[in-house]
């Protein structure tokens, strides 16, 4: 996030893009809602009726995958209108009349048509954005998980430029991450193309920094593998030996089935996790790790806020931290690798990560810090690129509206999207074993419209086999106005209803991020 | 900004203009009861129990809804305040069943903490009580209705901070109680379980379910973290006994303040579940036999080694966790690039 979670509810415009904050990120969500009752104007993008779409002015349901249409569409108005902030795009972007040109094609009728959000509801959502004091952009995996993702992102982060509505409190582009520390584990260089603090890998400096601080003669220079790659590359035959900590890619990538046959495939694969899980079912070796309440650390959350975990309870039976699991792997692969404690790895870290240079145990005990921190005195960064972006002069990345990659046709007519539920996360290991959540939430759902479930014949508890051209799975429908016609939605959070089996491996070119949002299905009854 | 100065209890307080009486008490440490009042809140004004005499006014204001003025002089123990204050608790009581032995607040709780500091129970009032059904129809929350005391604060935490409106006061006088809509449950209501009306009950009308009988608030030991479900990083307190995770409780996170969700507040029941794994494993024979440290850990090396010796490091391939520290995933990194030799390193940042 460019910004602080708090300084949400101090805005006077929320563009909020396929979030759904109150189940995703139920806490964000109470600052939503505290601006709206301050009287902020709410936008919501989502085909889905959310229940954050539900206390919007605007709800824009947009056709699924046609987020870059409508931001460029967004952009035209405000253009058009005159209502851009001149003094920002002069003295703080590039690239504007590339912008400019891709944009001026994109008049509210096109992309009301390419939407099905009316143009006068683009015009008003426009004015009211580029017009507010303060306008803050929220968004997730609505908007990433497209074959044109990080071309999304760019026609978000034009918008704010062509405002200015970035680089000031409660103004800004806020992406809510998804998981506990997804924020870190990217700071931390658990990313094929950079060391620690996105230090790129490619630059011989870099290398030569960490080679010294590692005290080996040199590491690689060539960018490796994402996850999707790595599947593939396992597949492939190209992938032998895989060592995977606390992910549960059987059930969370995209095309399961694919990945679970690559991963057999594997000449040995380790997996250290807490549960059996059905990535670790898969495995050579499993190794039983300690839960968050059975170790000390640090996870950095959406906001750039680095926080302790602390350890309360020995972990269960033999189970181990896994800091101190991979300490014992190096070793045993003739690389003596000891610490006394996490905090001692925290040390070694803010020597080697500009951005978390400020960073120490010692602070930490009065607080969180928020990265950037650049030295030991450093308060840390509440809202990024004041004054000034981290590359200098912003740049405005002219995009177009592409189609999603697999659009419905005959033989598979409706448009499956897929998310989380309130009570559960992600593939379920932890909440369903609370002896609550489950309880409250035992079994997922398919939401389907009205007017499809009477085509279908089908009513609201039936069970039916949903499935696309890679796998399908059973499970009962809910029969409700939430989605659209033409729209199904399910949760990935149960083993039973394992729908990543069906969901599009198809990646963003950019980011590699798959295609989760959009793919064709059909839906049979089954007795 | 400006300052006021007023004499409490014979004490010069200075605080800036616009603060409550209570607030410049509470500045210069000296006790005032409250009930229904509550400083992320808005103040009703409603439970009385904070009054103060002030020179000069005729009647006992609540200190939490009067402004305190320059030269003004209060006292917060006069025998017309005390007397006061006895009284509430005494209406308080003489409508509570009274049954700390078996209450999952006792040690925690404002009614039985002020009952005890001004030596009252219910004795002179006992009259008409309320018997409404204890309501445990949802696996988060207790609700017993017969130990409200009507301070509002679930009311006033659900609407200004959750922002959903799913409690109110309902019926008049006597009957008054604090229900969802129709009266139902709040498992029938709109409830989102977030708990947050839980973390403000200053007595025992809403407590956690699971952590019934699970040990005395005191015995509890609190270790402040982070939640470990999504990204926004909230605060919160495990509740230890005994070695084990028996609770979770709102703290003041910096995030969240004292707010949670369901899944922050009631979702720890994984950590001792019995699915955990508690020992390493190694396949023989097609199965997942248990196996000790040593034996595992000099597996994975040679496993590992071998394919890097074999096929190259790139034949390897590391996933980290967005689930796990950022400690953790430092040290994935330094394993993946330093030992291994290998860039291919990723976790699942894009699902
Ligand atoms: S649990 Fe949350 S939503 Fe339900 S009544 Fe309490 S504060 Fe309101
Ligand atoms: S309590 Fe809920 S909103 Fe807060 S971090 Fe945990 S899961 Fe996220």
């Amino acid at each position: 996030m460019t910004n602080t979670i708090r300084e949400i509810a101090d805005t006077d415009f929320i563009l909020a893009a396929g979030t759904n904050t109150t189940e995703s990120h139920p806490i964000i969500s109470i600052q939503v809602k505290k601006a709206v009752r301050k009287g902020a104007v709410l936008a919501v993008i989502d085909p889905r009726k959310t229940e954050v779409a539900g206390l919007a002015k605007y709800h824009l349901r947009i056709k699924s995958g046609t987020d870059i249409a409508l931001f460029n569409g967004l952009a035209n108005v405000i253009i058009e209108e005159g209502i851009w902030n001149e003094n920002f795009v002069k003295e703080r972007t590039e690239e504007f009349e590339a912008f400019r040109e891709t944009v001026a094609r994109y008049t509210p009728e096109r992309v009301s048509e390419i939407t099905g959000v009316p143009a006068d509801v683009i015009r008003e959502v426009a004015r009211g954005y580029a017009k507010a004091k303060n306008s803050t952009i929220l968004y997730t995996m609505g908007i990433t998980q497209h074959i044109c993702g990080t071309h999304n992102v760019f026609s978000i982060a034009n918008l704010a430029m062509l405002t200015g509505h970035i680089g000031k409190p409660s103004s800004g582009v806020n992406p809510l991450r998804g998981q506990n520390n997804v924020q870190g584990a990217c700071d931390m260089g658990a990313l094929p193309n950079v060391f620690t603090g996105y230090q790129p890998v490619t630059v011989e400096e870099n290398r030569v920094r960490f080679a010294a601080a590692w005290g080996v003669k040199d590491l690689p220079a060539k960018p490796g593998l994402t996850v999707g790659e790595m599947m593939d590359g396992a597949g492939e035959g190209r992938i032998r030996g895989m060592y995977i900590m606390g992910e549960n890619p059987a059930l969370s990538d995209p095309d399961a089935n694919h990945v679970v046959h690559a991963l057999e495939k594997l000449d040995f694969l380790v997996v250290q996790d807490i549960f059996l899980t059905e990535t670790a079912q898969l495995a050579d070796v499993v190794l039983p790790a300690a839960s968050f309440a059975e170790k000390d650390g640090t996870f950095s959350n959406t906001e750039r806020r680095v926080q302790r975990v602390r350890k309360a309870v020995e972990p269960v039976g033999d189970a181990r931290a896994d800091w101190e699991i991979i300490c014992l792997v190096a070793a045993a692969m003739g690389y003596p690798m000891s610490y006394g404690s996490p905090e001692e790895i925290m040390k070694e870290i803010a020597a080697v990560t500009p951005s978390y240079c400020g960073i120490s145990y010692e602070r930490l005990e009065k607080g969180g810090l928020q990265w950037p921190c650049p030295a030991p005195g450093h308060p840390g960064t509440g809202f990024l690129h004041a004054g000034k972006f981290s590359r200098g002069l912003g740049r405005f990345h002219p995009v177009e509206h592409v189609p999603p990659d697999e659009l419905p046709d005959e033989e598979y007519p409706l448009i499956l999207n897929t998310g989380r539920r309130l009570y559960h996360y992600h593939t379920g290991t932890m909440t369903l074993r609370t002896g609550a959540l489950e309880v409250a939430y035992p079994e997922e759902y398919l939401e389907i419209n009205c007017a499809d479930a009477g085509k279908l014949g089908i009513c609201d508890g039936d069970r039916v086999k949903v499935s696309s051209r890679r796998g399908g799975v059973e499970v009962a429908v809910r029969v409700t106005e939430m989605v659209t016609p033409g729209l199904v939605f399910a949760s990935f959070h149960y083993p039973e209803v394992a729908i990543n089996r069906l969901t599009n491996p198809a990646r963003d070119p950019i980011a590699k991020i798959p295609e989760f949002k959009v793919c064709a299905v059909k839906i049979e009854k089954v007795s | 900004m400006e300052n006021v100065t007023l004499t409490i209890d014979g004490r010069e307080v200075t605080v800036p203009k616009g603060s409550t009486v209570l607030e410049a008490a509470q500045k210069a440490g000296i006790f005032i009861p409250t009930l229904c009042h509550d400083p992320e809140l808005s103040s009703p004004g409603a439970c009385r129990i904070c009054v103060v005499e002030i020179a000069g006014m005729r009647n006992l204001p609540a200190s939490c809804v009067t402004e305190a003025t320059s030269g003004m002089v209060v006292y917060t123990d006069s025998s017309a305040v005390i007397e006061a204050r006895k009284t509430i608790l005494e209406l308080l009581l003489a409508n509570h069943p009274e049954d700390c032995l078996t209450c999952a607040k006792n040690g925690e709780c404002r009614l039985q903490d002020y009952a005890y500091y001004y030596g009252v129970w219910a004795g002179n009032f006992a009259g008409e009580r309320h018997v409404y059904p204890v309501e445990t129809d949802n696996p988060f929350i207790v609700r017993d209705m017969n130990k409200c005391i009507m301070c509002g604060k679930c009311i006033r935490m659900c609407a200004e901070v959750q922002g959903n409106n799913i409690v109110d006061f309902a019926y008049r006088g006597f009957n008054t109680k604090v229900a969802p809509a129709m009266d139902t449950s709040l498992g029938r209501s709109d409830c989102v379980f977030c708990g947050n009306c839980v973390a403000v009950c200053p007595v025992g009308a809403l407590t956690e379910k699971a952590m019934l009988g699970k040990g005395r608030r005191w015995e509890m030991k609190k270790v402040r973290t982070t939640c470990p479900y999504c990204g926004t990083g909230c605060t919160f307190d495990l509740n230890v006994k005994d070695g084990k995770v028996v609770g979770v409780t709102s703290t003041d996170g910096e995030v969240n303040g004292r707010a949670l969700c369901v899944k922050g507040r009631f979702g720890y029941g994984f950590i001792h579940h019995p699915d955990r794994l508690k020992k390493p494993l190694i396949r023989k024979d097609g199965k997942l036999v248990e196996a000790s440290w040593s034996e595992a850990i000099k597996l994975v090396a040679e496993k590992l080694g071998a394919v890097k010796e074999k096929h190259g490091p790139d034949a390897v391939a590391v996933l980290s966790s967005a689930r796990c520290t950022n400690e953790e995933n430092y040290l994935m990194n330094k394993l993946a690039r330093a030992v291994i030799g290998t860039n291919n390193i990723d976790h699942c940042a894009r699902l």
